[in-house]
Parts: C-alpha cells; sequence; structure tokens
C-alpha cells in the first residue's frame, strides 16, 4: 500500500539554512494493504515527520514514497488525497470552533466527492455508524458539544466517507480520557478487518502500539532501531533502545527495576556523526560501535535490528 | 500518622449559571511517609483539589468542610496564613510546570524571592546540592527560564518546589507530556525526595493508573468531584470493587493484550456535567450493576478491607 525508500527530511535552520536538523535519516519500510504499522519513539524521533511527509504536508530532502506502487508527488493532489488521510493529535483544533461539525463534511463533498446531497448525507451517516456514533448526536453539533473522542471518531469518519484506503493517525489517543481510548482503538482495528483499510498509527506510548498493530517500527532520532512483527518486537526485543523503552513502560504487573546509571548525551545531539546514534546512552557500547552504519540486519524471521553487538548477522 | 486531613470538603467555581460543583463532599487523610496516589479521568476535580490547598483564587470558592494541617483548618486561613504555609507545609509541583517559572526572572532570582518571602536567606550550597539531585549544573542559577529546555525547566520547578523542605509535596500531572523513558528518570529524581527526608509525604496526581502503581502507598480514584475507592494501591489494582474502578482497570491496554485475541472495552458514556450534578451515585448512569436506588440516593462508604473503602450501593461489606 505505501512504501518508503530510503526517506531523508532535513530541516533547515539558521539565517541562510546553513545549518540542519535530520528529523529523518534514511528510513526504508512498507505498511501493506489491511496492515496496521505502529511507529513508535520518543519526542524528536521524526514519527511525526514521517507521517508528514506520507500526507503530503512536507516534501522530502531524499528518497521516495510510493502509494499503490506510483510515487505520491505524482498524483494529483485531489486523487491523492482520496485515497489517503490523515487524523491528528488535538481534535479540538482540527475543528473550527465558529462552525459546526456538519461543515467538515460539507466540505469534502464540495472538493473531494461532488455527491447529490441526499446520497452524500447518506454516506456520512452510514460512516459515523461504523465508528460507533449515532449521527444525531454529531450532525448539527458545535465542536465544544461533543467529547474529544467523539471529535476523533467524526475524523475517521470523515476519512471513511471520502473513501480512504490508507491513514495516518497521528497520536489520535494520546489526548483521550482513559475510559474512551480504548474505543478508539478498537474502531482502527475492526476497520482494518472488515475495510481492509491500512493505518500508519503514530504513538509514543508502546502499550497502545502492542495492542493493536501487526507491525511495529521503533525510532530514534530519525533512524529506525528495530522493526518487525509486533509480538515479536514485543517479546524478543534486540536493540538496548527497545529494551530500555519496554522496561521504563509502567505496567499493572511489574513495577519497575531502578534505572541505570543515566548516559549522558556528549557533545551536541544535533551534530552527532557516524557510529550508532544510541551509542551515548548504550548500556553496552563498545569501540566498534563507533563504526556501525545503522544498517537494519535480520534477526529472525519478520524483524529486523540494528545493533552491531545484539542484531542479526 | 495523618499529616493533613480532609473532611466533607466542597470546593465549587462560580460561573454565570451557577456554581460547577467541582469537589463535592470529598473525605480523606495523607500520612505521614506515604504517597497517595489521585486517579481520575479529565474533569473529576482532582487538580481542583489540589489547587484549592495552595492557592483558592476566583472563581474557585470555598463551599463547606475543612481541611486540617497540623491542628489549623487552612480553609479558614487568609490569604497571608496561606502564603506562609506554602512552600514551607505544603507544595506543588504544577501541572505544565515547564511554564511554571516567571521568564523575566533568572533561575537564581525566582530562588531569593521565595526565600525572602519566607524570611530566610538563601543556603547556596544546598541550592547546588538540590539541583544535582535532579541531575541540573549549578550554571542554571544564572540562566533565564527561557535558556533551559522543558524537562530542565520541570526540574527545576522540583527544585524550588521543594526548597523549603515541605511535609507535603504535591505532584500534579507532571509525568504526562514526557516521553516513557524520562518520565521514570523524573518519577525517580522524585522519590530521590522521599527517600532524603526532604518531604515527609506526597501526592501524586495522575489519570495513569500504571504509573501511580509503581510508587504509590495508597490510591483514591476520584469520578465526577467525589471519591469512589480508596485504599492500599495493591489491593486496589488486584482487587478493585467499584463498578468504575474495575471498568476504568479493564480499558487500560496493557503490554498483555492484543485486540485480536482479547478486545478490550471502553465505558461508555461521559462523566455528568457538573453545573447540575445528578442525585445518587453520580456513576449510576454509566454503570453496569445500577438499581433505582442509586438514582436517588448518595452511595454510602463501605469498608470491603484493611484500609479499603467504597461508595457504592451494591457493595457488600
Amino acid at each position: 500500500m505505501i512504501k518508503i525508500e530510503n526517506l531523508t527530511k532535513i530541516y533547515s535552520t539558521g539565517v541562510v539554512g546553513r545549518g540542519g536538523i535530520v528529523a529523518v535519516d534514511d528510513v526504508s519500510f512498507e505498511i501493506k494493504t489491511g496492515e496496521i504499522v505502529s511507529l513508535v519513539g520518543e519526542s524528536g524521533s521524526g514519527k511525526t515527520t514521517i507521517g508528514k511527509l506520507i500526507l503530503r504536508l512536507i516534501k522530502p530532502t531524499k528518497g521516495k514514497i510510493y502509494f499503490a506502487g506510483r510515487e505520491i508527488s505524482r498524483y494529483k493532489p485531489l486523487e491523492y488525497y482520496r485515497n489517503v488521510q490523515g487524523v491528528f493529535q488535538d481534535p479540538f483544533s482540527s475543528f473550527n470552533p465558529i462552525y459546526k461539525v456538519d461543515r467538515i463534511f460539507e466540505n469534502v463533498n464540495r472538493y473531494l466527492l461532488n455527491l447529490p446531497k441526499s446520497e452524500f448525507w447518506g454516506k456520512v451517516e452510514e460512516s459515523l455508524k461504523s465508528v460507533g456514533l449515532n449521527p444525531r448526536d454529531v450532525l448539527g453539533k458545535y465542536p465544544h458539544q461533543m467529547s474529544g473522542g467523539q471529535l476523533q471518531r467524526t475524523l475517521i469518519a470523515r476519512a471513511l466517507v471520502i473513501g480512504a484506503k490508507f491513514l495516518v493517525a497521528d497520536e489520535i489517543i494520546s489526548m483521550l480520557d482513559a475510559s474512551t481510548r480504548v474505543d478508539v482503538l478498537n474502531i482502527l482495528g475492526d476497520l482494518r478487518d472488515s475495510m481492509g483499510l491500512s493505518i500508519l498509527f503514530v504513538t509514543h506510548d508502546l502499550s497502545l502500539g502492542y495492542y493493536i498493530s501487526d507491525t511495529t517500527v521503533i525510532m530514534y532520532r530519525g533512524s529506525i532501531v528495530e522493526m518487525g512483527d509486533t509480538e515479536k518486537v514485543f517479546k524478543n526485543p534486540v536493540h538496548p533502545y527497545t529494551k530500555m523503552l519496554l522496561e521504563s513502560v509502567p505496567t499493572l504487573d511489574r513495577k519497575w527495576k531502578p534505572s541505570e546509571e543515566i548516559f549522558k548525551v556528549e557533545g551536541d545531539v544535533t551534530s552527532f556523526k557516524g557510529g550508532c546514534k544510541y551509542y551515548s546512552r548504550c548500556p553496552f557500547r563498545k569501540d566498534v560501535c563507533r563504526e556501525f552504519d545503522g544498517k537494519l540486519s535480520e534477526v529472525e524471521e519478520n524483524h529486523w535490528a540494528a545493533c552491531i553487538l545484539f542484531g542479526g548477522d | 500518622m495523618d499529616i493533613l486531613k480532609v473532611d466533607d470538603l466542597k470546593v465549587y467555581y462560580k460561573t454565570l449559571r451557577g456554581s460547577v460543583k467541582a469537589i463535592d463532599g470529598v473525605t480523606f487523610t495523607i500520612r505521614k511517609g506515604e504517597v497517595l496516589g489521585i486517579a481520575g479521568e479529565s474533569g473529576c476535580g482532582k487538580s481542583t483539589l489540589v489547587n484549592f490547598f495552595v492557592l483558592p483564587k476566583e472563581p474557585m470558592y470555598h463551599a463547606g468542610g475543612s481541611v486540617i494541617l497540623e491542628d489549623k483548618d487552612i480553609t479558614k486561613l487568609s490569604k497571608d496564613e496561606l502564603r506562609k504555609i506554602r512552600y514551607e507545609k505544603i507544595s506543588i509541583i504544577p501541572q505544565y510546570s515547564m511554564d511554571a517559572l516567571s521568564p523575566t526572572k533568572k533561575i537564581r532570582v525566582i530562588i531569593r524571592d521565595i526565600m525572602r518571602e519566607h524570611g530566610r536567606h538563601v543556603d547556596y550550597r544546598l541550592v547546588e546540592e538540590r539541583l544535582e539531585m535532579v541531575n541540573l549544573s549549578k550554571r542554571v542559577l544564572d540562566m533565564y527560564p527561557v535558556e533551559l529546555s522543558g524537562g530542565m525547566r520541570q526540574r527545576a520547578t522540583m527544585v524550588v518546589s521543594t526548597l523549603l523542605n515541605p511535609k507535603i509535596l504535591i505532584a500534579d500531572e507532571i509525568t504526562s507530556a514526557l516521553d516513557v523513558s524520562t518520565q521514570k528518570f523524573v518519577i525517580e529524581m522524585l522519590m530521590g525526595f522521599m527517600e532524603k527526608k526532604i518531604v515527609d509525604s506526597m501526592v501524586f496526581i495522575t489519570h495513569d493508573l500504571s504509573i501511580l502503581y509503581q510508587i504509590a502507598t495508597r490510591v483514591m480514584i476520584l469520578y465526577a468531584g467525589k471519591v469512589v475507592e480508596i485504599g492500599p494501591m495493591e489491593e486496589v489494582i488486584k482487587r478493585p470493587v467499584h463498578p468504575y474502578t474495575k471498568a476504568l482497570l479493564y480499558s487500560l491496554p496493557e503490554m498483555n493484550v492484543r485486540f485480536k485475541e482479547k478486545r478490550l472495552e471502553g465505558i461508555p458514556g461521559h462523566p455528568p456535567h457538573l453545573l447540575n450534578p445528578p442525585r445518587g451515585c453520580r456513576f449510576h448512569d454509566r454503570c453496569p450493576i445500577a438499581k433505582n436506588r442509586c438514582e436517588e440516593e448518595e452511595p454510602p462508604m463501605i469498608k470491603v478491607g484493611e484500609d479499603h473503602y467504597v461508595y457504592c450501593w451494591e457493595v457488600k461489606a
């Protein structure tokens, strides 16, 4: 469905753009039809940038993204956005507070679909029902009259009305309340199973990724450190960064182990050149890690890691 | 031993349409040496409760009940008297603590002003020691808050809040904006303040029960301005009794369940609006076991185990 090849994004900084922050550094992976891929990383890992690149909100510095076998920049915008849609973190800022919620649907029809009114609103009601909402609770309401969970579901419904086949869901759960979070996750799972929707689920919360995704991609400072089948990555983590992340997740069945000594990042993070990016924080670091090219290698079937010490051959 | 006793406390917000009953009859204590976790969804009143202890300000007002700190009812104190208690007896690391420091003052000046307010001189050796505890160098003293990163500002706020060795330190959602690995470090630093006896007791507020499980001694679950369950942390997690606690725990994706194998369910419905909260139990319209009585009368407090209480009609002692 979506294929990402050697994708690199450098944000230029400084007066004449001389400085550069490497947000995404030579990343390649693939999202198959009917698959949920969770893209996990801490802030600054580049996960949101990848989402933006897929949505064509920004242009890549290097590398290519393919949708259904064709490079995404070769689609006409309307054609592309009929297939690929995004839902973002803050549901309240996705809506214009002075208009009724209906407007986001009206705009869809005006610019993307051009269906007769009755047919279109029938479709809207159907989509709202498929995300577990009662159309009466949504249509004719203002955003402030609805909860965050309802708004997020309305936005997912909007993507369904358009007929999107691929959804970028960027931290769509993180602002929702605990009691409604899992409902939105379940909807993603249901849509994948019932209509084969493919989803890039961007999150910093590993437990959400574990619950819902088929494949997990773990990023650290712009690069993939480990990826593969979700069960394998979580049950048999290889990269020290993945291990540290998994141990830091608070859960209700075990208590935290005390952290090892904090490895301070040496020097300027952004100008770091060569070697493993996790070197300065890694408790297992060795001299060979300074020479490591950061390439992924296969650990087992459908499981890759970028670590010279613990990764595959 | 109880350091703070809260009895039937009511804290409302004045609005044009009437009073919003954010905290409506809450009773509990904070004991010496414990970490009391307060959990609940947004709007349950958890921040209102602790902000009231530290800085009750308009439109928030005290609508009943008492808060006894060392034989004094702090709800009856004047602004000036409260000012004395702040930082010395009870201190808070506020939500959004990365934005809690005045942007026009250097950290050194912020610290000096607070100490002066409490009639003391700054002991810089102590300050440096404390900064070191949170992994900051003494260089930050001569920096403005904007020169520090969000995480550094938050840690600087931790130092400022605890400089006068408060009896009770309140941490309000301090980890919710952080990455998992940073989250753990921040909590470990915070627990360092308890281990070194800089603070006696801590109140840790979060919507995330799995974080509380790591550190709290007891937990109090709030729903729509009322306590629904309070008890030892381990006990409440392993044997939750109130239907709300059970549903909340059941809706949390933990790293041991997957959608494909076992589907978790959220809690249908929404919390009530607190302008006109429902009579009876506030959870009744979302509760799977509610009976008629739950809509009419406020639920009683039932003891369900050692130090473990729930407010529910349908629970047996």
